[in-house]
């Protein structure tokens, strides 16, 4: 059970790193000038929305916790409905919490709130399709010792390994590179490199 | 002089801001420079009439202008009979006193004030223009600086503001026009600032911006060819003093590292023009006799000597009468080689500023290095319940190794005095002070070396004994550790340095956010877990209870039993505290939040508009009222709740005070009167509530020391306590500019909800408590709009109250007025502690971390600043910073000394 667990495991973050990787070439083919740094916007909504179909998908596939009682139809709905309303949520709270660290309050608002929008892809959408809209559940995991499974260990791995590549990405800011990037993209990209390893070790220490 | 005028003063290309600068250019008689000075912050002309380069010192010096006795233009031409007359900032007046026939100073320091101080200046012009009985007129017109300074460089203002000065210069030269048909020696009018403006509108730094300059000569005597349009060039604004000395015929001054600006001599024979530069070239190449051991080996020198020979070949032929072509051709030539020598000189000359003095440095940093890691081996037992930090000071003196080490240092010190090339501090120090520093250096090395075994020798025996479960970590000290450590490390760019605000900022709000974290968690996780873990919480209470012994009787734990002692104090908490508990942290994240957008500062985002510079345009005067009176009940509400009755009332005349001030000097207004201009000093106002600060610090002390001898009551410690604090935001909220009221309010409010939610509903413990103070005192040194470089420093603080510049009380106030936030913090600390805790041991705690956490950056840096010293930046960022972190030391060392003294009335009692 364990083996079969850990491999799905490592297969899920494998073909997440992939479909980040993909919305990194895909793209190129459809539409023109598209790099990552000059039209980091368009990148950012692109990877946003791949990430979060690939692990819908493969938690539907995978179904770590299937232990669902009721299977009416109007539970799945209102059930999905209220995780579409947390992640909405999540992301003003994101926003919210961007602007309480100095990010400007009028001014490339539409990045803020990206980015904040990518953060809650990578934290919010995984804990959502692994434990639903149970707050409680949440903070079971995001605690001390509340671990029980493998999947939430994983869990808990990478978004709190997301959350500090992003504090550690806001690091080099003030560095003046003078790269019209910095703002988003290196945040981001730290981000998502803080992802990863965190994925991968999630996966070779169980 | 004009003040802060900004390079493209003279050429550019818009308007009519500038229009006679430039009709002037055309006209041949002008010529035009870009001159480029050095960073000074203050307004010292010493430069421009010394020619000698600013050490970073006389950043310090600067704040006071005795008199200047190196060697001047102004003294030289004193000395030559010259008859001057001068108008303007009196800090002229300072440094050259005795010196002008005729003279009337206008202060500086009001710098809100842009009109009155140049119609100062102006109104004597025509007078003296007229009359002509003068040799030298100096004018310094201020108002463009201080424009500068109060709305920046994009303000309309400006643009008003030079097209007066265009006409003062219009008249000035056609005045000098028609004197000259009369008289018909050329004179000389010179246009120069000494300094740019930043992009705030400041200066002080290095940016091109501030160095940059304008400086034109114009003089009937410059002639030049119709169509020959020169760009300005570049040249140093220390080759002003030489330039004037020789037009004036005077002496150049000793110290002067400038060269010729040749241009304004070539409309002269030949002749001359070789004397003019032979002149300069030996006075340079003496001044590099006496800095330069092996000045014979300076390229400049050879090239000098060489063209001596040459020049004096020129001279034979031309008393020989020679023949017009050779001697032509030759006096080019040597003219080329003489300019070639003096760039050389000059440029090697300012090249020996930068030498450091690597003895003195090491043994500076090697003291601060033994204190360090005195400080460091002294943690466990230092933070352990006793609390005692003894230093064996005494016992290493009898000890081989302190004689040992003792005997090397001398010897050392004598090697390295005997041989040293260079002048060196350590090495001017009397013989009594040097070996009191050794004797120093070599019982801390003994000390440092028994912790070091004594520690090793505990450790031993506790590994032996593993009954001691080491205590386990919470996020929150992880997040301290973290946060320090990162913060040391960004010490080591310089970009980080210039905006370390940044740095600080991110911190508290880091530790906001693991706050928030920690509260949810008790709040929440404890409603959820109740059912389940209904064995466990009577355990829970038991020890929780043993806990609470623990405490009442004196042992104050360093072990974060984080959820257990929160999990009983939170339970205490019903309905509306609740609700506040967990609002506590958002309403701090939002406080900072607007203090952030109150003062933008640092480098890279400095210029963006900011709330600070938007209530000091003197459009929103009302809204700049209506917010200095509503800060100001704001503070008595928050400050008044624990004082006694006669400091309330002390405590509300002296705002009232403060508001008065304000409207005296014409920051606020008062509501009655609508357009009164009449400002003035404000120094009866300011004096009035100097007298309050004082009268609630002495009521604060006198309650100490009450507590000491009666040692009955603690509540009367705890209202001194903070009787003393209260002092001291009274003067704070005397001396911050009004548009900074808010941030002491904030600091306030967020002192008072993390006392009332955060910190005694958690139970943090006194270390915790004092590295969150310390990270938003840091952070609120930044909230006030400090940063890293000097030109921040508000010294017009150090002038409150007192009418001409008294060297003690001025420092100290620009001093307290700088270091407000860390103060404050400070002191809300060591009154928080001893009204909080019961435990004995918590001031202890609390100074030992406040020492150790400050002492750790500062000995960082110093060791990074020592290896980073041939970095470009090294005189612009990392200098002043170490000023700065200097300071700060100082100040830290004064609180460390208040605590212990809290401290020991507290054992005794």
């Amino acid at each position: 059970m364990k083996d079969t667990d850990i491999k799905r495991l490592l297969y899920t973050h494998l073909l997440c790193i992939f479909s980040i990787i993909l919305s990194i070439c895909i793209p190129s083919f459809f539409l023109e000038n598209f790099s990552i740094l000059e039209t980091h916007l368009t990148w950012l909504c692109i990877c946003s929305v791949f990430v979060t179909a690939v692990n819908l998908v493969l938690y539907l596939i995978v179904k770590p916790n299937a232990s669902s009682k009721r299977s009416s139809i109007s539970y799945k709905v209102t059930r999905f409905l209220k995780c579409c309303i947390y992640f909405l949520m999540s992301c003003f709270f994101f926003h919210v919490i961007f602007v309480l660290y100095g990010a400007p309050l009028i001014e490339l608002v539409l990045e803020t709130f990206l980015f904040a929008v990518i953060l809650s892809t990578f934290t919010t959408v995984p804990c959502l399709c692994l434990l639903g809209p149970n707050i409680k559940a949440w903070l079971r995991v995001f605690s001390r010792n509340g671990v029980t499974s493998i999947w939430e260990n994983s869990l808990q791995i990478t978004t709190i390994s997301s959350f500090i590549g992003t504090w550690l990405g806001a690091f080099p800011i003030p560095l003046d590179w003078e790269r019209p990037w910095q703002m988003a993209i290196e945040r981001k990209k730290m981000c998502r490199s803080f992802c990863v390893p965190g994925m991968v070790l999630g996966t070779v220490t169980q | 002089m004009l003040r802060g005028i900004p390079a493209e003063y003279g050429d550019q290309a818009t308007s009519s801001s500038s229009s006679l600068c430039r009709a002037l250019r055309h006209s041949q008689k002008a010529r035009n420079y870009c001159s480029q000075g050095h960073n000074n912050h203050r307004k010292t002309p010493k430069a421009l009439m010394t020619g000698s380069l600013p050490g970073f010192i006389d950043v310090v010096r600067n704040l006071n202008s005795p008199e200047l006795l190196e060697d001047n233009v102004i003294t030289q031409a004193k000395a030559a009979g010259k008859r001057i007359i001068f108008y303007g900032d009196e800090t002229w007046v300072k440094l050259f006193p005795k010196h002008f026939v005729e003279y009337d100073g206008t202060t500086s320091f009001f710098v809100s004030d842009y009109t009155e101080v140049d119609d100062n200046v102006t109104r004597h012009l025509d007078k003296v223009l007229k009359r002509g009985d003068w040799d030298m007129l100096i004018l310094h017109y201020l108002g463009l600086d201080h424009i500068g300074h109060v709305s920046g460089p994009s303000s309309p203002l400006i643009g008003h503001k030079l097209r007066e000065m265009d006409s003062i210069l219009m008249k000035i030269h056609t005045s000098l026009l028609s004197e000259e048909r009369e008289t018909l020696v050329p004179n000389l009018l010179v246009l120069c600032g000494d300094h740019g403006m930043s992009e705030t509108g400041g200066h002080g730094a290095s940016s091109m911006e501030e160095l940059n300059t304008a400086l034109i000569l114009i003089s009937s005597a410059f002639e030049r060819k119709p169509g020959d349009i020169r760009r300005p060039k570049h040249v140093q604004q220390t080759d002003l003093a030489a330039t004037l000395a020789i037009g004036l015929g005077l002496p150049i001054p000793g110290n002067s590292v400038g060269s010729l600006l040749f241009p304004t001599v070539e409309g002269r024979p030949v002749r001359e023009q070789l004397r003019f530069l032979h002149l300069n070239a030996v006075q340079l190449s003496k001044l590099l006799q006496e800095n330069v051991p092996s000045y014979e080996k300076e390229p400049g020198f050879e090239q000098f000597k060489m063209s001596e020979r040459l020049h004096g070949n020129w001279i034979r032929l031309y008393l020989e009468e020679n023949n017009s072509e050779v001697l032509f051709n030759l006096g080019a030539k040597v003219r080329r080689q003489y300019l070639d020598a003096l760039r050389t000189l000059s440029l090697s000359l300012s090249r020996q500023v930068a030498q450091y003095d690597i003895y003195s440095m090491l043994v500076g940093t090697v003291v601060v290095l033994e204190v360090l890691s005195l400080l460091l081996l002294s943690i466990p037992e230092a933070l352990s319940n006793k609390a005692e930090l003894e230093v064996p000071l005494w016992s290493p003196v009898f000890s081989l190794l302190f004689y040992l080490t003792l005997l090397v240092l001398s010897a050392l010190h004598v090697i390295v005095c005997t041989s040293a090339e260079s002048s060196c501090y350590f090495c001017g120090l009397s013989w009594l002070t040097a070996g009191g520093v050794m004797v120093l250096v070599s019982a801390l090395l003994c000390a440092v070396v028994s912790a070091l075994a004594k520690t090793f020798g505990d450790g031993k025996f506790l590994s032996k004994n593993p009954a001691h479960p080491k205590p386990r970590w919470s996020e929150l000290d992880v997040l301290i550790l973290l946060g320090t450590m990162g913060h040391v490390l960004s010490l080591g760019a310089s970009s980080f340095i210039e905006e370390e605000h940044q740095t600080w900022y991110f911190l508290i709000n880091t530790l906001c956010l693991a706050l928030c974290h920690e509260i949810y968690r008790n709040c929440l996780l404890r409603d959820d877990s109740e059912p389940q873990q209904c064995p466990h919480v009577e355990e829970e209470f038991i020890r929780t209870a043993a806990a609470l012994q623990d405490r009442s009787t004196g042992c104050d734990t360093l072990e974060p039993h984080g959820v257990s002692r929160s999990l009983t104090s939170l339970d205490t908490l019903r309905g509306y505290e609740k609700w506040m508990v967990l609002a506590s942290p958002w309403v701090i994240l939002t406080c900072c939040r607007l203090l952030r957008s109150l003062n933008q500062t640092g480098v890279q985002w400095a210029h963006r508009p900011d709330l600070g510079h938007w209530l000091t345009s003197s459009d929103h005067k009302a809204e700049l009222s209506v917010l200095t009176a509503l800060s100001l009940i704001v503070i008595f509400a928050l400050v008044q709740r624990k004082c006694s009755l006669t400091s309330k009332v002390a405590l509300a005349l002296g705002l009232l005070g403060v508001y008065c001030y304000r409207a005296a000097i014409g920051n606020v207004l008062f509501p009655w009167q609508r357009d009164s201009k009449d400002i003035s000093k404000g120094v009866i106002e300011a004096r009035f509530v100097h007298v309050f600060v004082l009268g609630i610090l002495f009521t604060g002390t006198k309650d100490l020391l009450k507590s000491q001898v009666i040692a009955t009551d603690v509540t009367i410690k705890t209202v001194g306590l903070w009787e003393i604090y209260s002092g001291l935001v009274l003067l704070a909220a005397l001396l911050f500019r009004p548009h900074n009221l808010p941030v002491l309010v904030f600091s306030l409010l967020i002192q008072t909800i993390m006392t009332k939610f955060i910190w005694k509903p958690l139970r943090h413990d006194a270390a915790e408590i004092t590295i969150m103070h310390y990270w938003f005192g840091q952070a609120f040194f930044y909230f006030q709009g400090n940063s890293n470089n000097i030109a921040t420093v508000d010294i017009s603080a150090g002038f409150v109250g007192l009418d001409t510049y008294i060297e003690v009380p001025a420092v100290f106030l620009t001093a307290f007025a700088t270091f407000a936030g860390p103060v404050l913090w400070a002191s809300h600390l060591v009154s928080f502690l001893s009204s909080e805790t019961s435990s004995g041991s918590a001031l202890s705690h609390a100074c030992f971390c406040y020492a150790l956490i400050c002492s750790f950056p500062v000995s960082a840096y110093i060791i990074l600043v020592t290896s980073l010293r041939y970095h470009l930046f090294i005189w612009s960022v990392f200098s002043p910073k170490l000023l700065y972190e200097g300071m700060h030391i100082l100040i830290t060392a004064a609180i460390c000394v208040f605590f212990t003294a809290m401290d020991q009335t507290n054992t005794k009692s």
